[in-house]
């Protein structure tokens, strides 16, 4: 097995983990879209303070690594619903623009809270993976894949399965997916719709939080770990806005890009291969690989 | 649906008392008070802007008139949100259709259901129980009575979006069906339809009274369907009810002519309009 097939399996293999946790990022802020048609630009400090909660539960009130995890998705999922109660359904009807305008002022503000709180200085989190690294079979050779990446895999695949289930089976999962199509006939036919909006932020805060839990544990945490949230726009913005599918299809292949962009051009050029992509799917398919086509009048 | 319908078959089903809506310096609404006895079918007309629609919003719940109160099945509503409203019986349609584009003609219909099931999360993912049976309920009643009766069993499966108008708003009224419910607001419900198309609206609309015992108010511009499957037409103009009764007798009230037709010069074209309406 030549080096340089080796090199791009393991990057490959890397690259579509932290694909994995775009992708769950991504359903964050798919689902806030989806009911809402609001453009959260805080995702990525969403997913900040998810992994600031964690690390104020483990690491500093030394709660067991489970129940910090529980602890500060429900957390997270509290100030989810409390931002939509309070801030966001009072901006109902106001331009799309100053909903944005909004929510990057919120990413702002959240940065300040968290440096207040635990201070700019990066920190790592209290590991809760196993550390027994996966090797794949490769031929003669054996792809190496680090614990932390393979588990986060695994775990995210495990939630998106659930997504999957409770989006199908589930009269809530409908709910969102009516109010979504139109929310006049949604009220008319008994959803009750600010219910929905409620519901569609807390989900989205406690998925983006699990997604920071992850990239946490995998890289540790900082005020500046929001950044992320940027290549997470991109992957909603390929995938398509209102597509869940297109989260998952775009976090995997945006993460598998990055990757091989550091593999092959350098790791300090891997966000200029991401915006090279959104160029080009802006260009090609405006509506993103999955997105639905907006204007379809007849 | 069987014996609760006799226990108050008599009385008006909806009353609307002295509500009047504006918005900003517009009344869309000045005093209007107005009854809807069960099991008629009640229609309401009028010019454009004349409120109709508005009057159609506040009984629904989707707008909040400054002043009145609504009555339904002798309850006083007028605090209740639409969703609310829609659980305990009022079901309605949209002067645009109002479909959740993107998915199909079953799950549309389905959704009406919505808000009588009980289920939860959990139950929901085992899909046992409770889950399974009222699927199975809902599924049983909807493809037996509501699809076949509204003759819309070929297009199941079809996404909404792709249908035709007519059809579309044969979904609509098939959603509404599947609320259960005990008035029915139709929204002009032969609106763009050609002459085939409201002559089959027209049969649904009635069989919907006769089979399902559904009380139906419906606002509609087509005065030909008015007359002919109407049993009480309240007349509105510019917010305020100006003539009501039975559709023969609306027909010869001189204030609908003027609110029709204009109050000025009448022209030989305005009396042949007027000789139309009173030939049909």
């Amino acid at each position: 097995m030549s080096p340089a097939i080796l090199d791009f399996v393991e990057f490959s293999l890397a690259g579509l983990c932290v694909g994995a946790l775009y992708a769950l990022t991504g359903i964050g802020f798919v689902v806030v879209y989806k009911a809402t048609r609001i453009i959260n630009f805080a995702i990525g400090e969403f997913m900040m303070m998810g992994a600031y909660f964690f690390f104020g539960l483990a690491a500093q009130a030394a709660l067991p690594n489970w129940a910090a995890i529980v602890l500060a998705l429900i957390a997270a999922g509290t100030v989810g619903g409390f931002l939509e109660r309070f801030i966001f359904r009072r901006l109902i009807g106001e331009s799309a623009i100053s909903v944005f305008m909004v929510t990057i002022g919120l990413a702002s503000i959240m940065v300040g809270l968290v440096e207040i709180a635990w201070t700019a200085d990066p920190r790592s989190l209290p590991t809760f993976l196993p550390d027994q690294p996966f090797f794949v079979p490769l031929g003669s050779a054996e792809a190496f894949l680090a614990s932390k990446n393979g588990w986060s895999f695994i775990i995210v695949a495990a939630i998106m399965a659930a997504f999957i289930t409770v989006f199908r089976f589930w009269r809530g999962g409908i709910a969102l997916r009516a109010t979504a199509a139109d929310q006049a006939a949604a009220y008319s036919v008994g959803i009750n719709v600010p219910g929905v909006f409620s519901f569609a932020w807390i989900l989205g805060a406690i998925t983006a939080a699990a997604a920071g839990i992850l990239v946490g544990s995998i890289s540790g945490i900082s005020s500046a770990m929001g950044a992320i949230g940027l290549s997470v726009i991109v992957v909603v913005i390929v995938g398509g806005l209102d597509s869940l599918l297109g989260a998952l299809v775009g976090g995997l292949l945006i993460g598998w890009l990055e990757a091989m962009a550091s593999l092959y051009i350098g790791g300090e050029y891997k966000q200029v291969a991401t915006f090279v992509i959104l160029l080009l799917v802006l260009v090609v398919k405006p509506y993103g690989l999955f997105g639905t086509h907006d204007i379809e009048r007849l | 649906m069987q014996s609760e319908g006799d226990a108050r078959a008599d009385g008006p089903i909806l009353r609307v008392d002295e509500t009047s809506l504006a918005f900003g310096g517009l009344k869309a609404l000045r005093n209007v008070t107005l009854k809807v006895e069960s099991g008629s079918i009640t229609a309401l007309v009028g010019p454009n802007g004349a409120g109709k629609t508005s009057l159609f919003n506040a009984i629904s719940g989707f707008y909040r008139p400054q002043t009145g109160r609504v009555f339904f099945e002798g309850r006083d509503i007028t605090g209740l949100s639409a969703p609310a409203r829609a659980k305990i019986g009022l079901a309605r349609t949209f002067q645009n259709i109002a479909l959740f584009r993107g998915l199909t003609v079953l799950d549309n219909i389905k959704l009406g259901r919505h808000a009588h099931l009980r289920t939860s999360l959990v139950e929901a993912l085992f899909y046992y129980g409770r889950p399974r049976r009222e699927e199975m309920e809902l599924r049983a009643e909807i493809e037996q009575r509501i699809i076949d009766f509204l003759e819309i069993d070929h297009i199941r499966h079809a996404p909404v979006g792709a249908l035709p108008y007519g059809l579309q708003k044969r979904v609509e009224l098939a959603r509404a069906l599947a609320m259960k419910p005990r008035l029915l607001m139709l929204d002009e419900p032969v609106a763009g339809m050609n002459r085939e198309e409201t002559e089959d609206m027209a049969r649904f609309v009635l069989d919907v009274r006769e089979e399902w015992g559904v009380t139906i108010l419906m606002v509609e511009h087509d005065m030909r369907l008015v007359m002919d499957i109407s049993d009480h037409v309240v007349v509105l103009n510019f917010g305020e009810i100006i003539a009501r009764g039975l559709p023969a007798d609306v027909q010869r009230n001189e204030e609908v002519a003027k609110a029709y037709l204009g109050s000025g010069e009448i022209g030989s074209e305005v009396r042949e309009a007027v000789a139309e309406i009173a030939a049909l």
